[in-house]
């Protein structure tokens, strides 16, 4: 489904701040996989991610979803392809537009936007049952601005916008690293109850590694631009977080604190 | 009851030039509330209008296509902005003031159309040439009223512009300048949605300056100096009066357009009071700044103390983002 060849990412070339972010890096995902990502900061992950939505060129390497090179294509064209949720809950979505209004942008990626109109009503009707897997009453509050919304309430949002249109790709950035630990669990539950209703293929990075263990078939564990560590099917199953922390002291990172407390 | 008597007079003629500084601000408000941009094409864009209007009903075009023209002209000025935004990569301020600069030029060449030179003024008598509008039949009561012929422009202007920002590529354009980031996930091309609003905005501009130069009988190089200034002040003037009452989109539109009436009536009203009109461009600067401070001095030093759980859940949520 996806196919990570080699790709190279340097920021800021040539300036005191030169930083090189990916190095080489080869990732496939098969149909159906949900990949949990983990690493330390600056080991490149939210840098993949972006790649791979293309967000910048890379510099080196091919991006291949479902058998389209997509590494030189601009990133509203891949968004036909994929579907992203972000770390900062204001990032996917537009506050002084309705929660409806929002959806219809999302239930018309990948085309062309026309002259017709923009919200229909029997959308909205759809949205009030789709809102409703949610489970935060946003079925009844259709009309709101997404600005009066929560955090929480946002990124559950974004999610159901991110798979309104079955993604061939779901990118997941830390989508609950900015919620409070009650939230964050209920967007992770959405998560997961959308992802298996529509079998996605999906990469989501995190910075706990219990929910990195938790979820998804697959594990993959990146340090300094590259990934040093890919556990699928019945080895992920296997991991506890001491191995994971082992790891991460073999590719001689410093533990992040904050990945051991959670 | 000389004042009085005297200040009623100029109340319909300051009405006709606030409902055609309206449409300006309608373009205005495209760019600057719904595009999140301030274009400063606009001060170079108003002429423009005036000037294609003018040389085309000069040169025997009939007054319809003199319009349409304008409009045309006013949507090539934005798209100029437009690719010096977004391929070119100049800030959109910058980009604004670089085409309004060329304007000025192109300005001074289409009034001295035929002539091989520029010119920097060029009349236009409504008794030679069949005007739509004229500030001579401000006061008379019939169809050449330029106060009829202005509410009927706004009036399909607002219906227009609240059908096409409804449609799917009207709402990319709002998404755009409500969220950049969220636009691109989407599959929106920003680039294209960007352009496309600085067009529209600059269309409406010219068209407005194309009325203006009917109504005052010429266009000149200097009639769209500061208009920025002027746009803003009527978007922001009518907000500040109206945005508790006017909520849809449709009445936003029109609170641009009674907020630029409202200032050509104070305007009126302080030059009665025998402010020198050299001075004019100094108030009007002022006012500005005073009524964009509002907001922000409302915001800062007389914070409500009424707060929704809705308002307050939500500064929790933004509050966790690093």
């Amino acid at each position: 489904m996806l196919d990570v060849n080699g790709i190279w990412k340097t920021f800021n070339p040539g300036t005191p701040n030169q930083k090189t972010a990916l190095r080489g890096l080869s990732l496939h995902l098969n149909e159906g996989d949900f990949v949990t990502v983990i690493g330390g900061n600056g080991a490149g992950k939210s840098t993949m991610l972006n790649a791979v939505a293309g967000v910048f060129p890379v510099d080196a390497g091919t991006i291949t979803i479902d058998g389209v090179d997509v590494t030189s294509l601009a990133e509203h064209k891949r968004a036909k392809y994929i579907g992203r949720v972000f770390q900062d809950p204001m990032t996917g979505t537009a506050a002084t537009m309705q929660i409806d209004e929002n959806l219809a942008l999302a239930k018309r990626r990948g085309e062309s936007r026309t002259l017709r109109r923009g919200i229909t009503r029997a959308e909205r009707d759809e949205y009030h049952e789709l809102l409703k897997i949610l489970d935060l009453g946003l079925e009844d509050r259709l009309t709101a601005k997404v600005g009066l919304l929560s955090g929480g309430q946002r990124q559950a949002l974004t999610l159901l916008m991110a798979t309104l249109v079955r993604p061939k790709l779901l990118l997941l950035d830390e989508h609950t690293a900015a919620l409070d630990p009650k939230t964050a669990a209920k967007v992770l539950d959405a998560t997961e109850r959308i992802v298996n209703r529509d079998g996605l293929t999906t990469l989501m990075i995190t910075h706990n590694m219990r929910d990195a263990l938790a979820h998804g078939n697959r594990l993959v564990m990146m340090n300094d631009g590259n990934v040093i560590f890919d556990a699928s099917g019945e080895e992920k199953k296997k991991l506890t977080i001491q191995d994971l922390i082992d790891k991460f002291s073999d590719s001689g990172s410093a533990v992040n604190d904050s990945a051991v407390l959670s | 009851m000389d004042f009085i008597t005297t200040l009623l007079n100029s109340m319909p003629g300051a009405a006709a030039q606030g409902l055609i500084w309206g449409i300006m601000a309608i373009g205005v408000y495209i760019t600057y509330r719904i595009l999140d941009v301030a274009d400063l094409t606009v001060d170079g864009s108003l002429c423009t209008g005036g000037a294609v209007c003018v040389v085309m009903i000069l040169n025997g075009s009939p007054v319809w296509l003199a319009l349409v023209m304008a409009f045309i002209a006013g949507l090539l000025a934005g798209l100029m902005t437009g690719v010096f935004h977004t391929l070119c990569g100049i800030p959109a301020i910058l980009a604004g003031i670089l085409t309004q600069l060329a304007l000025y030029s192109i300005n001074l060449r289409i009034m001295g159309y035929g002539t091989g030179t520029g010119k920097n003024n060029l009349p236009i008598s409504v008794d030679k040439y069949d005007l739509l509008l004229s500030s001579r039949f401000v006061r008379t009561l019939g169809l050449d009223n330029p106060l009829i012929v202005c509410v009927a422009f706004v009036v399909v202007i607002i219906a227009v512009l609240y059908w096409f920002f409804g449609t799917e590529l009207g709402s990319s354009l709002r998404a755009t300048g409500a969220n950049q980031n969220m636009s691109r996930a989407q599959g929106i091309n920003t680039g294209v949605t960007k352009v496309l609003g600085l067009m529209l905005s600059n269309g409406f501009v010219a068209l407005a300056g194309a009325l203006l130069a009917q109504y005052q009988g010429f266009a000149d190089i200097n009639m769209g100096r500061g208009a920025i200034v002027i746009g803003l002040a009527a978007v922001i003037i009518g907000e500040v009066i109206f945005s508790k009452i006017f909520r849809s989109f449709a009445l936003k539109l029109l609170a641009a357009v009674l907020g630029a009436i409202i200032y050509y009536i104070v305007i009126q009203i302080v030059l009665r009071l025998g402010l020198n009109t050299d001075d004019l461009k100094l108030l009007t600067a002022l006012i500005v700044a005073l009524f964009l401070a509002i907001p922000f001095w409302k915001g800062r030093y007389f914070q409500k103390k009424i707060k929704t759980a809705d308002s307050a859940e939500n500064q929790v949520g933004g509050s966790g983002n690093a």
